[in-house]
């Protein structure tokens, strides 16, 4: 069956019944997505499927055919360095969720805002003020990236031209 | 994962008479939407079904559409769709609160709103939405379709008046007019399922007040509230009211909640309402 996955054309064979997440765990090799509580509760298996967050746990591999699917190991994103500075990781097992989930998010994210569309994934360690935190900085310094980026390519534009 | 599935076999149809077609031919199949109650099951191994109808690709199922005086939900709308749909905003405000307080983003985005009409749980957070807005279930098997008001749907505990071979194909609810109201209680504001879910709506006109109230986890499914209405309609007597609505529901003590806080809970509750929307 394919699907597109973290950009690449994937050609997989499994049961489609097999949950998405034993088939990204056990037959692509893919373990940083992780398995908490199994019944779409705490979010720790949060995956993309065309942009949008799901629990992986609750996903027939049927059902991804023709898909795009991000996880974790697919991303690279200041949310991942702003996570592990601002003390939004501590055992880690949720961490990888939290990512996929706050990258559904915009840059100028407000705290309520985190709160509503981060109510999907449980965190037992930090208490959540640091994810909140690191979720807040790494969104709006790849906003700041994205910006510098296209003022970098609006000036070779207009400097080509002339 | 307590469930082998290697012996489980999933069917999945093109179309929608297709998935007729097999239902026809395999009686007891489970159709199955967005998973995201049937797999919690399938994980527990507490399915008993082997047999499975992927419907998700049905993209027929998934449309929200105006029809007159009417909205048609397709069965297969998540809670998403509804929460952004201009039409249910619109019309239908309390379903876009009940469609919010369903699980996290990550539930919203997979949960279909005719799953949970045919999942029948009595805690289903859309329902008493449904049951408060009259609304109607569109249901169709091979055979043909028929139209089933929502407040006829429920014969017993997760049971239905649906046969084998019929699927939802959607939900009909007249364009509302007067005050909507959807106040859910569970053990937190996120993520939790609902000990008491109620929704109402209101409507003064020249003939007096017209009222309608749905109400779940209080009875083996979701209720209307008939009596509970007729009196505040027609006295305004809340505490008689109250009195009624402990009479007409029938909650029980289990793992979520007591059948002593329920009734509290929907005593208050019905009190609240009363005292925003109608004093």
């Amino acid at each position: 069956m394919q699907f597109i996955l973290n950009g690449k054309k994937v050609n997989a064979q499994a049961h489609p019944m097999k949950r998405l997440l034993d088939v990204l765990r056990e037959d692509l090799g893919l373990t940083g997505t992780k398995e908490g509580c199994g019944e779409g509760e705490c979010g720790a298996c949060t995956v993309l499927i065309n942009g949008k967050a799901v629990c992986s746990c609750l996903i027939p591999f049927a059902q991804v055919k023709g898909t795009k699917i991000k996880t974790i190991e697919g991303i690279h994103h200041p949310l991942q360095e702003a996570f592990a500075r601002e003390g939004g990781a501590q055992c880690g097992i949720c961490t990888p969720g939290f990512i996929m989930s706050a990258l559904t998010l915009p840059a100028n994210v407000s705290l309520k805002q985190m709160q509503i569309s981060l109510s999907g994934n449980l965190c037992r360690c930090t208490g959540y003020m640091g994810i909140y935190r690191a979720v807040k900085k790494g969104l709006s310094t790849a906003g700041k990236k994205k910006l510098l980026r296209r003022k970098i390519s609006t000036a070779r534009k207009r400097a080509l031209k002339k | 994962m307590r469930t082998a599935i290697s012996t489980l076999k999933l069917l999945e149809p093109n179309s929608l008479n297709q998935a007729f077609k097999i239902m026809e031919s395999h009686p007891g199949i489970t159709p199955m939407a967005g998973c995201t109650d049937l797999y919690v099951s399938l994980n527990f191994g507490t399915l008993r079904s082997t047999q499975f109808l992927n419907l998700w690709g049905l993209s027929d199922l998934k449309k929200i559409r105006i029809q007159g005086d009417l909205l048609s939900i397709g069965s297969l709308a998540t809670y998403t769709q509804i929460i952004h749909s201009t039409p249910v905003k619109k019309w239908i405000p309390m379903l876009v609160q009940a469609a919010h307080s369903i699980g996290g983003m990550q539930i919203q985005n997979r949960g279909t709103i005719g799953g949970n009409i045919a999942n029948g749980s009595p805690a289903g957070d859309t329902l008493p939405v449904l049951a408060a807005a009259e609304a109607v279930v569109i249901l169709a098997s091979s055979r043909g379709t028929r139209r089933v008001p929502f407040n006829s749907f429920y014969t017993g505990y997760r049971k239905t008046v649906m046969q084998q071979n019929e699927l939802i194909l959607s939900v009909e609810i007249p364009k509302l007019k007067g005050k909507q109201w959807f106040r859910k209680v569970g053990t937190r504001s996120a993520q939790a399922i609902s000990k008491i879910v109620m929704a109402a709506v209101s409507r003064k006109n020249a003939s007096g007040k017209n009222l309608r109230i749905g109400i779940g986890s209080v009875a083996p499914t979701v209720i209307r509230l008939y009596k509970t209405e007729e009196i505040l309609a027609q006295t305004g007597d809340i505490a008689e009211a109250q009195k009624t609505l402990c009479s007409e529901i029938q909650p029980i003590d289990d793992l979520r909640s007591t059948a002593y806080y329920r009734k509290t809970v929907a005593a208050n509750l019905l009190a609240e309402w009363w005292e925003k929307h109608l004093v």
